[in-house]
């Protein structure tokens, strides 16, 4: 299963580079998972998700939280806390 | 685009541009030709400049959930006040010190749901939507993106 993945902000700007696809591996099932394995994809990843607590995620566009399954997700989205309004 | 007085009284206006906005047009959108509202409330964010530290601050965002996670806030807000009408504007990109950020309108019969509601979404916007600030100094150079204040995150609570 290959999954679109994005970045916003400071990890964004960590990763260098704004989305890619990833195949996550078995055993990857939810959001924690998923930021667990791209921490492990690099030292760019690491530095990026060297906090886990404070990275936020969003499944199809749609806040989710650490534990929530990414089964049949398209596009998985992480970014820093927000800081609109 | 210029949202017609139905949809606002019909269903939330959401709008997320880099253009600004007129606040008194939104009003005058919001409530011209209608003798059903009595209060109308507005709240803008502006671009401070920190002291005279900032040159601009920059605005990123996630579109199409920035739109969806606005929309769902003013559902929310809409269900628990008995609002005539309800606006929600943010701008991403580039905005300079006194320049305007978000605009909330909210319309109601009376005057509390109106204040109650646009303090709601304000708090939830804050929070929930998919907007990050960066700042750009004046003295140049890489600005550091601005970080989140706990306080935003615990006015959620006024509202369980």
């Amino acid at each position: 299963m290959s999954v679109k993945v994005v970045y916003f902000a400071w990890l964004r700007e960590r990763i260098g580079k704004p989305e890619e696809t990833i195949d996550p591996p078995a055993g990857v099932t939810t959001i924690a998972d998923l930021a667990a394995h791209l921490a492990g994809l690099g030292e760019e990843y690491a530095y990026a998700f060297e906090n886990p607590s404070i990275v936020r995620a969003a499944i199809d566009r749609v806040h989710a939280k650490p534990d929530a399954p990414i089964a049949g997700a398209r596009e998985i989205a992480f970014f820093p806390p927000m800081t609109g309004g | 685009m210029r949202p017609t007085v139905a949809d606002a009284r019909t269903s939330p206006v959401i709008r997320v541009q880099s253009e600004d906005f007129d606040v008194a047009a939104e009003i005058a959108a919001l409530a011209g030709g209608r003798t059903d509202i009595g209060a109308i409330v507005t709240f803008t964010g502006l671009c401070r400049d920190e002291g005279g530290r900032l040159a601009a601050l920059e605005l990123e965002h996630y579109p199409g959930m920035a739109e969806g996670e606005i929309a769902r806030v003013a559902q929310e807000a809409a269900r628990r006040w008995p609002l005539t009408g309800l606006v929600a504007i943010h701008r991403y990109g580039l905005i300079r010190p006194g320049e305007n950020i978000v605009l909330v309108v909210a319309a109601s019969a009376h005057r509390r749901a109106a204040f109650e509601a646009a303090d709601f979404m304000m708090d939830f916007l804050k929070s929930r939507a998919p907007f990050w600030k960066r700042e750009h100094p004046r003295e140049g150079g890489a600005g550091a993106w601005v970080e989140a204040k706990d306080e935003d995150e615990d006015a959620l609570g006024r509202w369980d």
